[in-house]
């Protein structure tokens, strides 16, 4: 019977430690905004955050923000702001969240992080169109309202191999940003320090390919909402070795259970790839729907986004523009098919979900047949369900608990 | 001595159907009311008309199981449940034993359910959050021409000439109709243009199988909106007795076999 029972996630124990460096990240933020000390750059989540980093600055992620918009159920109040300003309502959710938090002078991290009374003021914005355009767009209205700069690189889209000229376009525009990125950081590119920079980034993204890789295990020790939460430092602290220690305390942990047979959903009885966005504000309910019906969301793209294998510290501009651009949101639908196949057959996957986000095409994979086409290649079943990032308004959770249980019922019928 | 009885309660957002079937799964018993806005006390009453028709008390019932969005609200009379898509596979599969897209077209959504030939469900579609092609869009269209639910389906018939809607938005569908009145349309060109576009939405949803059959209130109500689809498609397409009742009848299938 799919009905929802009352199984709940395992808690994992190394969280405490993740609050504590991400707190730390926020108020090291904080003190280079107040202080002056330190230059911040804001930067777009897949944009030259090594880069950034090796010339001094202190990095702040927007998306990042946005999704804390989201997980906190703050943003649906935040839209309209942005909506009446002239940001459509159909655009992503993240900026009309994120604008329209700041145009109320809202944040979550004045509530999570005491002493903490607004998101750190730029000296520049950098951004990298890979994932889509809304990010430069996002970044242009901070420009003007702030008058800082805004600087970035335009990238190629729909890519299906990652060839030298592509590779070259992408180099050339970031080592284009260097002398801004100088002039406003009051330091010149330190060649070394970049290298080292892109060396701890390469590190930490392998953790974090071999954190999510448990759950190739059976049951698996891990599940996607806790991976939403714990990629939170391979996005922000990248090419730091705070987040290098922290994976392997993660690590360590997650194949603790593996060894010990511990289920991150206790009886794991199906197992379920995401494929695209979370829903942020309704992480928890999802996250006790599934593992209310024994089932065990394990893998998705979303959190993968996050590994990046060819970082190399002996080319890393060039090995920059090349991890950026092997990124799966800005690959050709047949790049894609090929990849999920392949994560469908890693992960020993029962069934694939598509979360169709309302405000976010660019991470909607369900709109251009690829289910169709890949349950008809794998034979495993998909479900497509409606929602959006961040706009709860875009969400039903009636139809969405009706279309997982029903999905869950057929999915028991063919085993 | 006790009849043996099993029981499906399905109560949808618009209307709660309960079927009544006994031991050799022979449908004795059903009703249906307007869900309204306490889902226990309909469902209770619906299971009491249904009962009354079977000749048969609470006391009669070995299992019930419950579907539809108040499927949670039952639990005087059952603490298992299915959803409605796994209800309307089985109830569909039990009249119509082949591969068959089952399109039903309920108060809320619409949903299209395809089975093999041994009755397993290969994939299911619901609508989007989005009125257009429910019955609810049929109930919103009535209010706007100021008819009956119930006048619709011979209005349909009467049509000479129907209008087109073009817009897959309930909203800007009712402008259309208003467009249409203000230029002299006949009402029931209009309704044939409302039914016509139910269809089409529903159509748009997903492919079909070769036997299609047609569930849910709208179909057991509007029977020439059965015919339209068929037109449409290109080939007939088949209810079986009592379309409301077809999540219900699944559901008490579902208690025979002792699954909820």
């Amino acid at each position: 019977m799919a009905e929802e029972g009352t199984t709940v996630r395992k808690k994992i124990q190394a969280t405490d430690r993740m609050n504590r460096i991400m707190a730390d990240y926020f108020y090291g933020l904080n003190e280079a905004a107040t202080s002056g000390k330190k230059k911040i750059a804001w930067c777009t989540s897949v944009g030259p955050a090594e880069l950034l980093r090796a010339m001094g600055f202190d990095v702040y992620f927007p998306e990042n923000h946005a999704a804390l918009l989201g997980a906190t159920r703050l943003s649906t109040d935040m839209i309209p702001e942005a909506n009446a300003i002239g940001y459509s309502p159909d655009i992503c959710s993240y900026l009309t969240s994120d604008i329209g938090a700041y145009l109320k002078g809202v944040t979550p991290l004045a509530k999570a992080y005491q002493g903490i009374n607004s998101i750190p003021r730029p000296d520049v914005l950098v951004f990298n169109t890979n994932q889509c355009r809304d990010v430069q767009d996002w970044l242009a209205w901070y420009a003007r309202e702030l008058k800082v700069p805004c600087i970035g690189i335009t990238s190629p889209k729909s890519i299906n191999d990652v060839t030298n000229p592509l590779i070259d376009d992408v180099a050339r525009q970031m080592e284009a940003l260097i002398p801004t990125l100088a002039a406003i950081s009051g330091a010149r590119l330190d060649m070394d320090r970049l290298q080292e920079t892109v060396a701890l980034s390469r590190e930490c993204t392998e953790l974090w390919r071999q954190v999510l890789e448990t759950a190739t295990a059976s049951p698996a020790p891990l599940t996607f909402f806790d991976g939403t939460i714990h990629m939170g430092p391979a996005v922000v602290l990248r090419g730091t070795q705070e987040a290098i220690d922290y994976y392997k305390l993660l690590l360590a942990e997650l194949e603790q259970r593996v060894t010990e047979g511990v289920a991150a959903v206790e009886g794991e009885s199906l197992r379920i790839y995401w494929e695209g966005m979370p829903v942020w504000g309704r992480l928890r309910q999802h996250s006790e729907l599934f593992a209310g019906l024994r089932t065990n969301v394990l893998a998705s793209t979303y959190c993968s986004s996050w590994i990046f294998p060819s970082f190399d510290a002996k080319e890393p501009i060039r090995s920059m523009a090349k991890a950026y651009l092997e990124l799966f949101i800005v690959r050709s639908d047949a790049y894609k098919e090929t990849y999920l196949r392949e994560m469908l057959q890693k992960f020993r996957i029962d069934g694939i979900i598509y979360h169709d986000a309302k405000t976010c095409p660019c991470n909607s994979n369900s709109r251009y047949g690829l289910p169709k086409r890949l349950e008809a290649a794998t034979g495993i079943p998909s479900l497509v369900i409606s929602g959006d990032l961040n706009d709860l308004r875009c969400v039903s959770d009636e139809q969405t608990r009706t279309n997982v249980e029903a999905f869950i019922e057929q999915l028991e019928e063919g085993k | 001595m006790s009849k043996q009885l099993f029981v499906g309660l399905d109560i949808g957002a618009s209307r709660t159907k309960v079927a009544v079937l006994d031991r050799v799964g022979a449908l004795i018993g059903h009703a249906v009311r307007k869900s309204g806005v306490d889902f226990t006390a309909t469902a209770s009453a619906c299971l009491d008309d249904s009962l009354a028709m079977a000749g048969a008390t609470r006391a009669d019932i070995v299992r019930a199981v419950s579907t539809g969005y108040g499927r949670a609200n039952v639990s005087f009379v059952t603490e298992e449940s299915r959803t409605e898509i796994g209800c309307l596979a089985k109830g569909g599969y039990h009249f119509f034993p082949e591969a068959i897209s089952i399109i039903d077209i309920g108060g809320q959504d619409n949903k299209i359910v395809k089975l093999d030939s041994g009755g397993r469900r290969s994939s299911f579609k619901m609508n989007r959050k989005c009125a257009a092609g429910t019955g609810a869009f049929l109930e919103e269209m009535a209010g706007r021409l100021d008819l009956p639910l119930e006048q619709m389906n011979d209005l349909a018939r009467q049509s000479g000439d129907m209008v087109k809607l073009g817009s897959y938005c309930t909203v800007f569908s009712a402008t259309e109709v208003l467009e249409s009145i203000r230029h002299g349309r006949k009402i029931s060109d209009i309704v044939k243009g409302i039914f016509h576009s139910v269809v089409k939405r529903v159509l748009e949803m997903d492919s079909l199988t070769e036997r299609v059959v047609m569930t849910g209130g709208v179909a057991a109500n509007n029977p020439y909106i059965v015919e339209m689809a068929a037109e449409m498609i290109g080939r007939p397409v088949v209810t079986p007795e009592f379309p409301q009742l077809a999540g219900a009848i699944g559901a008490a299938l579902y208690a025979m076999d002792g699954k909820g």
